[in-house]
């Protein structure tokens, strides 16, 4: 056993515990802070298999907007207070049912006959340049379509987020009232008062 | 990296999949549970990628996570806008009614 192989043991042993406390607790606050654990151990991994960029990425986004997302709405919902205690009586049989799943996902992938070796690379991995800059040299020529895409969808759950949240009352907007503008005209708003020498104005 | 086989990688993010769908399935009365569910899921997904990816020696891997990161970055947006808009409308996050929503 070498070095390597114990940091892989460390973090998927970290990630697969925190990942259990994440489905199993009541406490969405200890919820969230457990996934956060989670993305930062599977960044590790990456880091580990060689995939630098991804794991940064991980952590920026991941960590950096998904998680404190996450974070803000469960704060700001205070779900906690009304969440009631309830026994799920089907436990054990859910439980079984991802057992026997594991279980077979686990035999296809352990026993599958592929031959990973006759797969011909499309996109080989360059071993002169570092993986940022290969993965950038592939995504902004073969793949500026999907990147693009991405970035409307991005774009448009932004809008979406926008507008499912926002309140429309006029006591949270303050609007510009363009016909209220538009339609103001001298009368109404101005008056000239002759002013005589020592008497003010009485207005 | 060698020393570490590839099914591995695979056993651990089988792990992770199973683990997300169990929250799934147990947590049914917790919306948020089951938003942080489908993010252990697609880390997992993730996981088969980018391990994939560099035992193939093929750069599609990672670029199809860069993907999957977006993708799940806007699900997350999305859903918890429409938590915090449930939230504001029935004052608590049960699954059970979620129904209501249909109009």
């Amino acid at each position: 056993m070498n070095f390597t192989l114990y940091l892989f043991y460390i973090f998927s042993f970290v990630l697969i515990s925190s990942s259990l406390v994440v489905v199993s607790t009541r406490n969405m606050v200890i919820a969230v802070i457990f996934l956060i654990l989670a993305f930062f151990n599977v960044a590790g991994l990456f880091v580990l298999l060689g995939a630098e960029y991804l794991a940064m990425l991980l952590v920026v986004v991941y960590v950096g907007a998904i998680a404190v997302l996450f974070l803000f709405v469960v704060m700001m919902l205070n779900v906690d207070a009304e969440f009631k205690e309830n026994v799920n009586r089907r436990k054990p049989l859910i439980t079984m049912l991802i057992v026997i799943l594991f279980c077979e996902i686990f035999l296809i992938t352990k026993f599958s006959t592929v031959n990973h070796a006759e797969i011909t690379a499309k996109y080989p991995t360059p071993t002169d340049v570092h993986n940022t800059k290969a993965i950038g040299k592939i995504l902004y020529t073969d793949f500026i379509l999907p990147f693009q895409i991405s970035g409307a969808i991005l774009f448009v759950a932004m809008i979406g987020a926008i507008v499912l949240t926002m309140k429309t009352e006029a006591r949270y907007i303050r609007k510009q009232s363009i016909f209220a503008q538009v339609s103001r005209s001298k009368k109404d708003t101005l008056e000239i008062v002759k002013v005589k020498s020592g008497e003010g104005i009485d207005l | 990296m060698y020393q570490i086989q590839q099914h591995y990688f695979t056993t651990l993010a089988t792990i992770l999949f199973c683990i997300g769908v169990g929250g799934i399935f147990l947590n049914r009365k917790n919306i948020i549970s089951i938003l942080m569910s489908i993010e252990l899921m697609l880390l997992a997904v993730n996981i088969n990628f980018v391990s994939f990816s560099v035992y193939l020696h093929d750069l599609l891997g990672q670029i199809f996570a860069i993907f999957v990161l977006t993708v799940a970055g806007a699900e997350a947006a999305i859903g918890l806008a429409i938590l915090v808009v449930y939230f504001n409308n029935r004052k608590n996050i049960e699954l059970e009614n979620i129904s209501s929503m249909k109009g």
